[in-house]
């Protein structure tokens, strides 16, 4: 497909790929920092107010209102504030945050800045998943710069008694510490077990303080809505959901990345598109797209003239998650491919929960034995049973775990048999994977 | 007599190391300095050895148990003695659609392993997403990233390994 997808202009990624564009120097050349001097001049409630006319849904997953999380921290909270970074980007299929990191590390440091004088926070870390060297080593540097120019530390850039600390974490390997919960369990030194809700981080959270959590993409959006204003902002996205939206293509698609997209832009532009995705290799046909990294549901081929936005995803039952766009061409075994998106929840479940400790390997045995050609057809509607035994389907986040890593792992068996039942009962009929011989990859030059 | 765990020079980092990561929580919170004080003894000694283990408790003030706890949780600690390079290989979807599959079959061949064994120079891993989709195939040896992947850019690669 020619170019035909309409361009927006690029919020988060306008600095990615030029020449030390992570440098303090760099940063303050195209205006950085004057979203956070803006903010200074006003009033916290005010900050929090713009924040929330601009629309602003968290990046991380769940896609709530950042400046209504925001706004539930209690204001007279006699203990100490904190705010926690999600750098913990661990979804298959999600991959934004780290090009954030990579890129233009200061944005989401001005965020951190904006975000901690609006709430009231001395001290912030910032949670990066722990196979992030690069990143970790890139952020640490820009951490630096800004201590030294003064936008960290004793005074806020400038602000007089308004002191802040920033401090980067790296955890250890771990999926689940991506939930917010978790994640406040690893910072306090432990392992990563989600923790009941409510009572909610934003008022018990990292050492029983209020906390606010916001992934990496969400913070980097703060700035430009502080230096452009609320409007500019909201005008970019729809009704419900403004800016921009950075999205990661991977899989079968002959150009995979990320690219920031307006929310109008459909899964079928953005893998056909000159701009993005650039269509199918040799010749494939596209059978099968997550819209939202490997908890989404999965959307079949006449599914996908839809925009990558979250109300449109709810309609069609699946949900734009991480942004995470995972493309299967016709060469692909569907059953093989939610075997590899079962065995992530089965080895990152945290245990805690019978239903997902159990569940998760269960279905990834049950998968395997399909997939393997050793299985019966009751074993489809056992595999269903399981997954509902997780977390039933429809609705999507009510399962019966504690954390949603349970819904995650059940809810791509639910859609998986729901859209391509005929391809599991035809590994039961022909006691084989009838997309032949594995170890698999449709393309690239390992074949 | 036991060999000391570490050399003077270790011991000094570690000293060090301990202060740092203290010095970045409340006072009364000393423990939420583990996942980086466990971090700082992998990297000076490559794992952790239970007498290690054992110090970091000690300086955190919490039993050992629950360093050792924390230590099992997370897939990037050892607790045993990895071999010299730890090779972490992607195989979720997005990788496996660019031929991660062949390319974790070609290692195990190659280095004569099966995923999860280890001999002196190697681990061999097979391991969940490194965040890498859009760049796959991928795979980490120790903590350096590699992307993109070729058999003659893996080839290379492991050549350079001594």
């Amino acid at each position: 497909m020619a170019s035909t997808a309409k361009a927006v202009e690029p919020v988060i990624s306008a600095a990615w790929g030029k020449p030390q564009s992570w440098t303090l120097d760099s940063y303050r050349s195209r205006g950085g920092y004057d979203g956070l001097k803006r903010a200074l001049s006003m009033e916290p409630a005010a900050i929090i107010d713009e924040v929330k006319k601009s629309n602003l849904r968290g990046r991380g997953g769940a896609g709530f209102p950042t400046g209504m999380k925001w706004s539930f921290v209690p204001k007279d909270s006699p203990k100490p504030k904190y705010l926690a970074v999600n750098g913990d980007e661990s979804e298959p299929g999600t991959f934004k945050d780290r090009y954030i990191l990579e890129n233009d590390p200061h944005m989401m440091l001005e965020g951190i800045a904006i975000a901690s004088y609006a709430l009231g926070v001395h001290t912030c870390y910032v949670y990066l998943r722990g196979e992030f060297k690069f990143q970790a080593e890139r952020t640490q540097a820009a951490i630096d710069e800004a201590y030294k120019a003064g936008i960290f530390g004793k005074s806020l850039m400038g602000k007089e008694g308004f002191a802040l600390d920033c401090f980067l974490v790296r955890g250890a390997g771990a999926y689940i510490c991506g939930e917010e919960t978790a994640l406040l369990e690893s910072l306090e030194g432990k392992k990563g077990w989600p923790r009941l809700k409510p009572p909610f981080p934003a008022v018990v959270g990292l050492f029983g303080s209020p906390t606010v959590v916001n992934n990496v993409e969400t913070l980097a959006s703060v700035p430009p809505i502080l230096a452009k204003g609320a409007e500019w902002y909201a005008k970019l996205g729809t009704d419900k959901s403004g800016g921009t939206h950075l999205v990661c293509l991977s899989g079968s698609v002959n150009r995979p990345g990320v690219y920031e997209v307006g929310m109008h832009t459909t899964i079928l532009e953005l893998i056909h598109d000159d701009k993005y995705g650039q269509g199918m290799p040799k010749g494939r046909k596209v059978k099968a797209v997550i819209p939202g990294g490997s908890s989404a549901p999965v959307l079949g081929a006449d599914e996908l003239d839809v925009a990558l936005e979250f109300e449109a995803l709810k309609m069609k039952q699946t949900m734009a998650g991480s942004g995470g766009v995972i493309v299967m061409d016709d060469a692909t075994c569907m059953v093989r491919s939610l075997w590899r998106v079962a065995r992530f929840y089965a080895e990152e479940s945290c245990g805690q929960c019978t239903p997902c400790r159990e569940g998760t390997p269960w279905q990834t045995r049950l998968l395997r034995k399909i997939e393997e050609g050793r299985a019966e057809m009751s074993d489809i509607d056992m595999l269903s049973n399981v997954a509902s035994s997780i977390a039933p389907y429809p609705p999507i986040g009510l399962g019966n775990t504690i954390c949603a890593l349970g819904d995650a792992a059940a809810l791509p068996t639910h859609s998986f048999l729901m859209r391509f039942r005929d391809e599991f009962e035809a590994h039961v009929r022909e006691h084989r994977c009838p997309y032949g011989d594995h170890p698999w990859g449709s393309f690239g030059d390992w074949s | 007599m036991a060999e000391p765990l570490f050399t003077p020079e270790e011991q000094k980092k570690f000293d060090a190391g301990i202060a740092e990561i203290l010095s970045h929580y409340p006072s009364d919170r000393k423990s939420a300095g583990m996942l980086p004080a466990l971090r700082l003894l992998q990297d000076l000694k490559g794992w952790l050895p239970p007498e290690g283990l054992r110090l970091v408790a000690k300086n955190l003030e919490v039993t050992p148990e629950r360093a050792y706890e924390v230590a099992s949780f997370y897939v990037m600690y050892h607790l045993k003695k990895p071999g010299k390079y730890v090779i972490d290989v992607c195989t979720n979807l997005s990788c496996s659609l660019w031929g991660a599959e062949k390319m974790l079959a070609y290692l195990e061949q190659k280095l004569g392993l099966t995923a999860g064994e280890t001999n002196d120079k190697f681990t061999l891993r097979e391991t969940e997403c490194l965040a890498s989709c859009g760049t796959a195939p991928c795979l980490q040896i120790n903590e350096d990233h590699h992307e993109r992947l070729t058999q003659a850019k893996l080839d290379a690669i492991l050549a350079r390994l001594s």
